[in-house]
């Protein structure tokens, strides 16, 4: 049980990550501060778990890293949506509207 | 609040080695707690709880730090290898679309490179099988061939006696075991037809030494040694299928070999051959060590050294032993061995049996090696060319980022492109040249049959041509290397053509002719020698009018007896009613077949010394007219006539040199007196030299005697077996005489077989075969080489030519007349030349020296061979910059100018 709620938020954080990632690059700490701005804290993401998924994005090759200059002019490693990953965003997005509809077309059915 | 990247390529990251990887890590948490503290403080913490609380929020910094690089160097791995086959890939596509268009140049280079490695490979493929590889025996390096030598007798390798091979086997502490051996022919009997088969006597150790296993049945053995065992005998895989079709239970059965039962004890295993002998039938051997002496020096001797036994400590064990058996054996005196200085010699089994062939193929892999080398100077000029035109494109991928060695990659993809290419058809021609060669090669020459396209061939092959196209393809990026961009750039589509370019090129044309001089001047040599060898009279004239077949006549012992004697008679007489037969002949041993027996006389006014050695001479019988047969001339007296066959006549015919050497003249040598043994037999007659050793050895004094002699080798009518026939014809095609002479033969006895059917002038050709096999092979290389040369310096000054089209126009613009634009050009591969033959002069008169063992008659500095492949080359080359000359002078200098 407990396993596959891990699973369950590791895939969250992906998708997360990625859907992020599609309106411009960015570096690890401002990803993170999106999403917790986006979701006012309400995940509790750790932000440790948030450099596992970027280094896991990465291998996988659905995001890239590179190193820029940040807005406060220091050496920050920036991560791009690649081609593939975008891909991967479009169809984990549709696998995800569908997944919350059902889940809430349940949590409704039992209200009735 | 973010800002837009700047990524520090504009593609991709460089790969990074793992403690960079670790440092990024570092780095990027650094910066995020960094920013997390900022913030917190920010907000009102103090800079110790921003701390703790940033840390809290990010976790395990350990246990993430450890996945992440995990994650990283997994990325990294998989990374290089679709890099590289990305960029392979890549590299393969540009190459092939770019070479798509230059079908020219793609068949000029892949051409020239599979002519140069298909040589190789294929001189190759003889010299790893003959030269390289062990002798197809288990340890084979531990087999030797046991010899005597005579220093006295002039004999460097004389053959064994039994009486060495018993002291050897008994007391020699440094061999597993050995045994003596000989090539024989036996005719075979007792099957549906008589037949005469190749076969090799061994003494019983022989076999199981050389650790042959049969395929059934079992080897001799020490007990078939003994003496009043059974005799027997092993046959051939193929004899047992061809004669004895195959039938499993041959072992048992009894076949009649000269005469004598045999029981057949085992079957060899197919494709088993010893020494490069296709023996059907291996037959005992017995010898008593009770009557040998030591004399019948007559066998080859093969022995294993035990495990760990140099060749120095064998040889030393073997003349150790040497000696004892001059004391054991009767026959000849310590003093008098000691006096001829005779020993026993040793030398490994593989040098006996391929000894004399090592250096003409070592010479022939030389010579492909050059043509691989002229080859590869053309392909280098072709490649600089093209490397010329892509000098822009180099420079204008320098500067979009591209790395050298990322340049180099692509470079090197293209070169190996074109030298697979290349390699794969040399293998094609390989093969091809392999059967050709097959087909060259004497029938004699040593393990022709194991000669094949094997493993190590291929690796040959595969090596060559990976080197050539690892050469060629980093050859235009070494020269690109020394470039400016800017320059290059700056340059256009012209590219800057250097001096050092030039240089290159020239230089390789130079080596080119060098190494085609070096090519000439052998293959002249080869000429010459040749034209020295058919100058030579070898002691017969129009040979290709004869033909010569051996009748053998079956039964133990040299001599035939009074039987023999009938026979040989009945043959000469039936043979000259054959229609359009001129002469015809009987002797033991035909010039140059091979065939040789020696006997020591003394002659009548000139005793031999108290201690000293007597004369030996190489003795032949003959009946018919074998001197008008061979037209070899009498010089003095009369021939061997036929009433010295039918009465035993006590007379003989020497050869001039034999009469020159104890008399004045042929004349005064006519009834003079020598002999064998005990009975004195008068010289009749002198007649012409003969080379019996082939027409580049010096000629042999030969004694004749009638066919059939008294009182000779311990017999009192002497008839050898192994008699020849010949019949010449008038006027060529005289193997169509053959359906003809079976039917005589079969007619005469029904047990003669017939053997080595071949025209005189076969036997004279087989004599010349090294040579010429050398001849035409060098020559073939050679013109190769000529031809590469040619076309490179064609290729050069033509090139110069485009290049100076501007230079030119204003020369002729300037009042230069058409010869002066002809003899610059000209002038230039001249030079070209002058250098490459000066050059390869020096080269060729250190290189010559090789061939000694080659060449005859003809010095391996022969100034006429050097001035004549000198001027040749030069001429070819002024004739090779002349087109390109004539296009010169063609320019006109109105549209020279205004093209630029």
């Amino acid at each position: 049980m407990a396993n596959e709620s891990m699973e369950l938020v590791k895939g969250t954080v992906d998708v997360l990550i990625l859907k992020t990632l599609s309106w411009k690059p960015m570096h690890g700490f401002s990803i993170s501060e999106w999403i917790s701005d986006t979701t006012s804290g309400d995940l509790g993401l750790q932000e440790g778990a948030l450099y596992k998924a970027l280094h896991r994005l990465e291998r996988k090759g659905w995001i890239a890293g590179g190193w820029g200059l940040s807005e406060n002019n220091r050496r920050a490693k920036y991560y791009r949506l690649t081609a593939r990953g975008r891909a991967q965003l479009q169809a984990q997005s549709e696998t995800w509207r569908r997944y919350s509809l059902a889940v809430s077309r349940v949590l409704e059915a039992s209200a009735l | 609040m973010t800002g837009e990247p700047e990524f520090r390529r504009v593609f991709r990251l460089p790969r990074a080695p793992r403690r960079q990887v670790a440092r990024e890590l570092d780095d990027e948490f650094q910066y995020h707690l960094d920013r997390r503290i900022e913030k917190l403080v920010e907000e009102g913490l103090s800079p110790d709880e921003a701390r703790t609380g940033a840390l809290e929020a990010f976790g395990d910094v350990a246990e993430v730090r450890a996945y992440c690089f995990k994650q990283s160097v997994v990325r990294e791995r998989t990374m290089r290898g679709t890099d590289w086959l990305s960029d392979t890939w890549q590299d393969l596509r540009f190459s092939a679309r770019s070479l798509r268009k230059r079908p020219v140049f793609v068949a000029a280079v892949t051409l020239t490179l599979a002519v140069g490695i298909g040589a190789a490979t294929a001189v190759f493929t003889v010299v790893s099988a003959v030269l390289l590889k062990p002798l197809p025996f288990e340890d084979a390096d531990r087999l030797v061939g046991v010899w005597l030598t005579s220093p006295g007798w002039e004999v460097e390798w004389l053959e064994q006696p039994p009486a060495t091979y018993f002291a050897i086997r008994e007391d020699s502490e440094s061999f597993e075991d050995s045994g003596l051996w000989k090539n024989t022919f036996v005719t075979v009997t007792g099957l549906d037809e008589a037949e005469r088969v190749p076969a090799t006597m061994v003494t019983d150790g022989v076999l199981p030494l050389l650790r042959a296993r049969p395929i059934m049945g079992r080897l001799f053995n020490a007990e078939d040694d003994l003496p009043g065992s059974p005799q027997t005998v092993i046959v051939s895989h193929e004899f047992w299928q061809r004669r004895l079709g195959g039938d499993p239970d041959v072992v048992g059965r009894t076949i009649v070999v000269e005469r004598s039962p045999r029981e057949i004890i085992g079957v060899m295993p197919p494709g088993f051959r010893f020494m490069s002998n296709r023996s059907d039938v291996y037959w005992l051997r017995q010898f008593d060590p009770a009557t040998v002496e030591m004399g019948d020096f007559s066998y080859n001797g093969v022995a294993r050294l035990k495990p760990g036994v140099t060749l120095e400590q064998a040889q030393a064990d073997a003349s150790r032993v040497f000696l004892l058996a001059l004391e054991r054996y009767e026959g000849m005196s310590p003093d008098y061995a000691r006096n001829l200085g005779m020993d026993v010699r040793l030398r490994p089994l593989k040098t006996e049996l391929v000894g004399h062939t090592a250096s003409t193929l070592w010479i022939l892999l030389g010579t492909v090696a050059i043509v691989l080398l002229i080859a590869c100077a053309n392909v280098a000029n072709l490649l600089l060319v093209r490397a010329q035109g892509r000098s822009r494109e180099i420079a204008m991928r320098a500067a979009i980022g591209a790395s050298r060695a990322r340049i180099a990659q692509s470079f090197l993809t293209e070169g190996l492109v074109l030298s697979l290419v290349g390699g794969i058809a040399g293998l094609g021609l390989a093969a091809f040249g392999v059967r050709t060669l097959l087909g060259t090669l004497p029938e004699q020459f040593p393990r022709l049959a194991e000669i094949s396209t094997d493993g190590t061939v291929l690796l040959f092959c595969l090596g060559l041509t990976a080197l050539t196209g690892v050469v060629f393809g980093l050859l235009p990026v070494w020269r690109a290397s020394g470039s400016d961009l800017a320059v290059e750039l700056k340059a256009g589509g012209r590219g800057g053509v250097g001096r050092e370019t030039n240089r290159t090129r020239n230089a390789l044309v130079v080596s080119q002719v060098a190494l085609a001089l070096v090519l000439l001047v052998g293959a002249g040599l080869m000429v010459r020698s040749f034209q020295a060898l058919n100058a030579v009279h070898p002691g017969f004239g129009h040979p290709d009018e004869v033909i010569t077949f051996r009748v053998s006549m079956p039964g133990p012992g040299y001599s035939a007896g009074e039987e023999g004697q009938q026979t040989v008679q009945a043959m000469v007489e039936a043979l000259e009613q054959l229609p359009g037969a001129r002469s015809v002949a009987a002797i033991t041993s035909f010039t140059m077949d091979g065939s040789t027996s020696n006997t020591s006389m003394d002659i009548e006014d000139f005793p031999t010394g108290e201690g000293e050695t007597r004369p030996s001479f190489r003795v032949k019988w003959t009946a018919g007219e074998y001197f008008e047969l061979m037209e070899n001339p009498v010089l003095a007296g009369r021939p061997i006539e036929r009433a010295d066959v039918r009465d035993r006549n006590d007379v003989v015919v020497v050869t001039e040199n034999l009469a020159l050497a104890y008399w004045d003249s042929p004349e005064t040598a006519i009834g003079k007196r020598l002999r064998d043994g005990d009975t004195w037999r008068t010289i009749v007659g002198v007649v012409g030299n003969v080379r019996d050793h082939g027409p580049g050895e010096p000629p042999v004094a030969v004694v004749y005697y009638p066919a059939v002699v008294n009182d000779f080798w311990g017999a009192d009518t002497f008839v050898p077996r192994w008699m020849a026939y010949a019949v010449r014809t008038s006027g060529g095609a005289p193997a169509s005489l053959m359906p003809e002479v079976r039917r005589i033969v079969r007619s005469v006895s029904p047990d003669l077989a017939i053997t080595g059917i071949q025209t005189l002038e076969e036997i004279h050709d087989l004599s010349m075969v090294r040579t010429s096999f050398t001849l035409v092979l060098l020559g073939v290389a050679a013109l190769v080489a000529l031809f590469l040369g040619v076309i490179g310096i064609y290729g050069v000054v033509s090139y110069a030519v485009g290049q100076r089209t501007r230079e030119i126009g204003v020369r002729m613009a300037l009042g230069a007349a058409t010869r002066d634009v002809s003899r610059l050009v000209v002038g230039q591969g001249f030079r070209l030349a002058a250098m490459g033959v000066v050059i390869g002069a020096v080269g060729a008169a250190a290189l010559t020296r090789l061939m000694t063992p080659v060449i005859y008659g003809v010095s391996p500095a022969d100034p006429l061979t050097f001035a004549v492949v000198a001027m040749t080359l030069v001429g070819v080359a002024l004739l090779a910059s002349y087109v390109p000359a004539r296009r010169a002078s063609a320019v006109n200098p109105v549209e020279a100018l205004r093209a630029e």
